[in-house]
């Protein structure tokens, strides 16, 4: 564990000496819960059709599919005019994609950005490589299936998948969100121990608490 | 440009390490990526700043970490071939090149004259598709979103250039050992050059909007020099060594391909600076244009695409070594190939640019930058993760 | 490439030269003067650029085989010094005063072999793997199938085939080496 992870003693400006534990003081200790959905289902419905219409992906390139995010941005396919855009932060978005393979240390950062996103929050694999391993599948670094890690809504199999598969798998989840079946966010409160179980068998300096927002 | 002497922060302890203290509170430990919209790829830059001022910086690397080269040591020669362009997603082709090149060298396979001529275009194009990548990021780092809004719209055509030839748009599969898979289909030349005259005007544009911006020039002159002495302990090369006014241009150098029958001469800058760097691969890019018009012209119209190659699935090759290096566009792109008489590669090492710059050189050269300035260096360099960890 | 070996061999004891293109040999040195005989290309020869450093594990003879590449830019040539080193403990005198960027391939060879280069910086910090603690990877004896077979949980449903079984059985008969 890194040394600025460890419990230590510090000095205040004020010359008192306090000891701090920044895994414990520096996070919430609550975990995730599941959020039930709206008193009446025509409010329900209502959030949800709002929910479908604003996907605000999260600039994380994962993988080799991040190239194709910027066609995507640009004129030519110019996702924005069905109402997704990128943002810079976890807190600003709804919508992760996982842009190709994911090596061990990058799961790492993918939890922590995705576990730092607002609810209701969705998750689309991109590239074979999310689905079963593909190009990658005996690599020792790489692993095989994300939805053991995270819940995903929606995989866009290729390698690399066009930009129109890409927005034809925007349009799917939109669907998916309007019939108030993307759940992502709820299943992975409700089945926190396992995915836990999940993501701490394959990453070995676990260095973070278990949940970090 | 700044006030006081800033190369004096921090002291130096007796042994030459950095005096710094993170518990003084004079100090800030500042995370840059992976997660972070000024980083080049998935890779992260732990900065120790005082004030906005960097002083210490450490490179990190291996989110992209596949392990190619292990998974190529379990693979035949041609099942490495498809495998390979993934190793540098936004120029994969010189990936495939410089294997295709290495097995047939240590293979003693000759390779058709049209073969040749359309692997160096099907590189230029490439090198096209990445200096406008860059130009778009190199703007996008100042603020100057709509430059990659344009050239992302350009890049896009050759794109489908690509497309026509080899029915890809980013991983191509093209250059295979042996040669290339087709000849070029019918009117490919007038296309391309509908292309290359969108190309060249909307570069006029950018010529316009950011070489002669006065917030890009105020930011970019004089802002991350790199030594002409640094050159070799840094192992640097391509358009980085060429700004710094250092010809080292492997097209010219130590010529491959068709490259000794085109007319062309090396670009060069003297400033060394993150303008002028922009400025050489701008350059750079017109230059490629101009290459691929002398392609389509001097290039024979038929003949064979492939040689006959042996049964690939029993296909053996000597015991041997040898490195096989080409210019793509961010500098000496390299295979060092291993073979030990068996159907599979015994070693295979890429030598990527960004190896040496985006680690020893920006540790080096990002101390007393601003933070702002970080993302604007780092992209300045041109590096790609994955070819890094690969 | 002929001439630089006889001059070299002047003062320096150097095995096997292999002459691979016109503007690429390869030279087989022993481990214990390779130092000084790097500052020699780099200083007197004009080597100035390294190109590339980096390991061959040859497992059945218990070696591993260093690769110094360097270039002659002015005189456009290429040569890359072979060094084999004992595979158990492996150890390397370090290059990184010669070229700051040394270091870095020094610390990969050390994550990805484990061969060992006293006093190079930063050797121990993890590079590319992250809380790694399998035998480092790029060695032979090192089999990424079976460990990632045990590490990652498959998707029932991926078929592999042998693709010298399948082309036999389904495409043509095996006519042999052509």
């Amino acid at each position: 564990m890194k040394e600025e992870l460890l419990k230590r003693i510090v000095k205040t400006p004020d010359g008192q000496e306090i000891e701090i534990d920044p895994l414990r003081d520096y996070y919430c200790e609550a975990g995730p819960t599941v959020q039930p959905p709206a008193y009446t289902a025509i409010i329900e419905k209502l959030f949800n059709w709002a929910r479908s219409e604003s996907l605000w992906i999260l600039g994380f390139g994962t993988g080799c599919g991040a190239i194709e995010m910027r066609p995507l941005m640009t004129p030519r396919f110019d996702a924005y005019r069905y109402g997704i855009q990128w943002r810079p932060t976890p807190r600003q978005s709804n919508l992760f994609v996982i842009s190709g393979y994911l090596s061990v240390k990058t799961l790492k950062r993918v939890i922590r950005s995705y576990e730092q996103m607002q609810g209701p929050k969705y998750v689309v694999g991109l590239g074979s490589c999310t689905i079963n391993g593909g190009m990658y599948w005996d690599s020792y670094n790489t692993i095989k299936r994300l939805d053991d890690y995270l819940p995903v809504d929606v995989y866009i199999a290729g390698c690399m998948p066009r930009p129109e598969a890409l927005l034809a798998g925007f349009e799917e989840l939109k669907k998916i969100i309007r019939a108030g079946k993307a759940e992502g966010a709820n299943q992975y409160a409700a089945n926190f121990d396992w995915y836990k179980a999940n993501q701490k068998s394959v990453i070995h300096d676990w260095d973070m608490p278990d949940y970090n927002w | 440009m700044f006030e006081l002497d800033r190369s004096q922060y921090p002291q130096k302890k007796a042994d030459g390490t950095l005096d710094i203290d993170l518990t003084s509170g004079k100090y800030l430990k500042l995370w840059q990526g992976p997660q972070h919209p000024g980083i080049t790829g998935n890779m992260a830059i732990e900065l120790t700043v005082c004030g906005d001022e960097v002083v210490d910086a450490t490179t990190h690397v291996g989110y992209l970490h596949r392990g190619f080269e292990k998974l190529m040591e379990r693979r035949t020669f041609m099942q490495c071939f498809p495998i390979v362009c993934r190793i540098c997603v936004p120029e994969p082709d010189f990936n495939e090149y410089c294997y295709a090149a290495a097995v047939e060298e240590l293979a003693g396979l000759e390779i058709p004259e049209l073969a040749h001529w359309i692997r160096t275009l099907i590189l230029e194009m490439g090198r096209v598709n990445s200096y406008l990548m860059y130009l778009g990021g190199q703007a996008g780092a100042f603020g100057q979103g709509v430059i990659g809004q344009w050239t992302t719209y350009v890049r896009d055509l050759m794109l489908d250039r690509f497309e026509e030839l080899t029915g890809a748009r980013i991983y191509h599969m093209f250059i295979i050992p042996g040669g290339v898979r087709d000849n070029l289909p019918d009117g490919f030349a007038g296309r391309m050059e509908e292309t290359l005259r969108e190309i060249e005007s909307v570069l006029a544009d950018v010529d316009r909007v950011m070489f002669h911006n006065a917030v890009f020039k105020k930011r970019a002159v004089g802002v991350g020099v790199i030594d002409t002495a640094w050159l070799d302990s840094y192992g640097i090369t391509g358009p980085n060594a060429r700004a710094a006014g250092v010809a080292k241009d492997v097209r010219k150098d130590q010529p491959y391909l068709v490259y000794p029958e085109l007319d062309f001469e090396a670009v060069t800058g003297k400033d060394s600076d993150i303008y002028t760097r922009a400025d050489v691969r701008r350059r750079d890019l017109l230059l490629s244009l101009d290459l691929i018009r002398q392609i389509l012209a001097k290039m024979p119209k038929t003949g064979a695409v492939m040689t006959k190659l042996p049964n690939v699935l029993h296909w053996k090759i000597p015991r041997g070594e040898t490195y096989v290096r080409g210019e793509c566009s961010r500098g000496e792109y390299g295979y060092y190939l291993v073979t030990d008489g068996s159907g599979y590669p015994r070693r295979v090492n890429v030598r990527g640019p960004s190896y040496t710059h985006s680690i020893a050189l920006f540790e080096r050269m990002v101390i007393n930058a601003n933070i702002s300035d970080v993302a604007a260096l780092l992209v300045s360099l041109h590096t790609y993760p994955p070819e890094i960890e690969r | 490439m002929q001439q630089l070996y006889d001059t070299l061999s002047q003062r320096f004891s150097l095995g096997e030269f292999t002459r691979q293109r016109a503007d690429l040999a390869f030279i087989t040195v022993g481990a214990v003067r390779l130092h000084a005989l790097l500052r020699h290309l780099r200083d007197q020869e004009g080597f100035t650029h390294l190109v590339l450093l980096t390991a061959v594990d040859w497992l059945e003879d218990g070696q591993f085989q260093l690769t110094y590449l360097l270039n002659n830019r002015a005189k456009c040539q290429d040569l890359g010094l072979r060094v084999m080193i004992a595979r158990d403990n492996a150890s390397m005198e370090s290059i990184h005063d010669l070229w700051a960027a040394a270091a870095t391939y020094q610390r990969e060879l050390r994550e990805m072999f484990g061969i060992d280069f006293p006093g190079s910086p930063r050797l121990m910090d993890d590079f590319i793997l992250e809380g790694w603690n399998a035998a480092p990877p790029y060695r032979r004896d090192f089999d990424t199938l079976e460990y990632a077979r045990a590490t990652y949980r498959e998707r029932p449903g991926r078929e592999t085939r042998d693709p010298a079984a399948h082309m036999k059985q389904q495409l043509y008969g095996d006519k042999g080496d052509v």
